[in-house]
């Protein structure tokens, strides 16, 4: 009975849940230190932050950077991707950059954006979406040399037009690529993000984080982070997930 | 509708750094509204030629003259495998053929000759193989083509769903008939669909034989009548057994 009841995957995920809470709740109170506030003390900070206004400020230019740059980096991506894929001279000539740019460390390419553009708005973005874009190139490139000829064949025999043969045949097939491309930038932006923020912005997640580790507020930090990995969680479950779901329909 | 005159100097291809020669010095003319099979040895380059028609392999030295007036002649391809898109429905693969509104009459009609009905909102993948087949033999039929290019259809197929897809097949194009290159190793299967048989040698590809079947079409179904025609075939020309 009990373990029918632990086999329903929502209960599963609440109960670990409440699980970790409890842990933290414990480990506060046994420490009984100020750099490690209980569960509670978290939640009134964090609703105080929210009815001031001040967390939806700051998270809302986050994320408005988090989608202006994440968008940049995917049209781009996506195109640079494509053609790699499907020219073999481009793509000898291109791989050595790729290979560059995606080792290049992410506080190199904030520190020298902010360096040569001052600190502006759209070096911060443009830090961010240099360190996103050879991650989308390289997911959509290994995409674009999988798509199946035989399929190409077909649309061509049928004088597919070029834009039938895209959205018919091209990106069904680089759909589950793109997917890949976008959970794996969207993790890898937001960490970014909070660097560029915390190094040359005067609003914004990262900000915020550096005044109270400069304050030692550690309430404030937990309170921020919980707040952003909720947001981060509403687009997968409101956004990714249906979206992966429409386009799987036809699988086996 | 249209006729086609194949003038192929040679096709080669780069294997392993090596070039293979496929087909060699090829001469064929196919009449308007003629039935005819290639018969040849696995890997004698009849896909190639096949492709090579359908304007998709244009790497090769010759020509291939499409007679079609005004407009470039539509084919229809039936490939090797079915080639379905496995993310639309078996109607919307047929639909999306169509540079205009699908005629869904004919579509309706087609999908009750082929007996697939019942799964046109069905997703590829979900049939068998012959059920597959079926539909790219749909879709290759629905446009109307001038001509029909199809690669060993059949293959794999067990006897009884092939037989039934040949009888559709033929009533498809006894009624609106077109041009048809129709690629098989099966020599009573090439005897019972065609007007004209024509032998291919193993690569290079040349023509060794082009014989006309007399047997008449109302007789097709006869298992008799296409014995005795192969049996007289095989007689008259024993070179024919070394190329099945």
């Amino acid at each position: 009975m009990f373990s029918r009841f632990l086999r329903h995957h929502q209960t599963l995920a609440a109960l670990s849940l409440l699980l970790l809470v409890a842990l933290w709740q414990l480990a506060a109170t046994l420490l009984h230190s100020n750099t490690l506030p209980t569960p509670i003390k978290v939640a009134t900070v964090l609703w105080q932050a929210i009815a001031s206004g001040e967390l939806p400020y700051h998270l809302g230019a986050t994320l408005l950077r988090l989608i202006s740059s994440f968008t940049i980096a995917m049209l781009l991506g996506c195109g640079i991707g494509v053609l790699l894929g499907r020219h073999k001279t481009l793509d000898a000539f291109f791989d050595n950059w790729l290979v560059i740019f995606l080792n290049v460390p992410a506080l190199v390419t904030i520190i020298l954006c902010y360096v040569w553009f001052g600190l502006i708005e759209w070096a911060a973005i443009l830090a961010v979406v240099i360190n996103k874009l050879p991650n989308v190139i390289v997911t959509i490139r290994e995409g674009t040399r999988t798509l199946n000829q035989d399929l190409l064949e077909m649309a061509q025999s049928y004088r597919f037009s070029r834009r039938k043969t895209f959205v018919h045949v091209i990106w069904p097939q680089l759909h589950p690529f793109v997917m890949a491309a976008t959970r794996s930038g969207l993790a890898l932006i937001w960490k970014i993000i909070l660097v560029v923020e915390l190094l040359g912005r005067s609003n914004g997640m990262g900000y915020q984080l550096h005044l109270f580790f400069q304050l030692f507020d550690v309430a404030s930090l937990l309170a921020y982070t919980i707040a952003f990995v909720a947001v981060i969680q509403l687009i997968e479950v409101l956004l990714l997930k249906p979206l992966d779901k429409k386009a799987q329909r036809w699988r086996r | 509708m249209s006729s086609i005159d194949i003038n192929i100097a040679n096709k080669t291809f780069n294997a392993d750094g090596r070039q293979h020669c496929a087909i060699a010095d090829l001469q064929l003319k196919i009449e308007l509204n003629q039935f005819v099979c290639l018969v040849g040895p696995s890997g004698c380059g009849k896909t190639t030629l096949l492709n090579i028609i359908a304007g998709l392999d244009s790497q090769f030295q010759g020509q291939i003259t499409l007679t079609e007036q005004a407009r470039q002649p539509q084919i229809g391809y039936v490939f090797q495998n079915p080639r379905l898109l496995p993310w639309h429905t078996v109607r919307e693969n047929i639909e999306l053929v169509f540079e205009q509104t699908p005629p869904a009459q004919l579509i309706d009609s087609l999908l009750a000759e082929m007996q697939l009905a019942d799964v046109q909102a069905v997703y590829p993948q979900r049939l068998s193989l012959g059920m597959q087949r079926r539909v790219s033999i749909i879709r290759a039929f629905a446009i109307n083509p001038d001509i029909l290019l199809m690669d060993e259809p059949f293959v794999s197929l067990d006897a009884p769903t092939a037989r039934q897809i040949r009888n559709s097949l033929q009533n498809l194009w006894l009624q609106r008939p077109h041009t048809v290159l129709f690629v098989t190793h099966d020599l009573r299967e090439a005897i019972a669909l065609a007007d004209r048989l024509v032998f291919l040698s193993a690569s290079p590809m040349q023509v060794v034989g082009d014989i006309a079947v007399t047997i008449d079409r109302q007789q097709r179904n006869d298992a008799e009548q296409i014995e005795q025609f192969r049996q007289h075939l095989l007689q008259h020309f024993p070179a024919i057994n070394s190329l099945l």
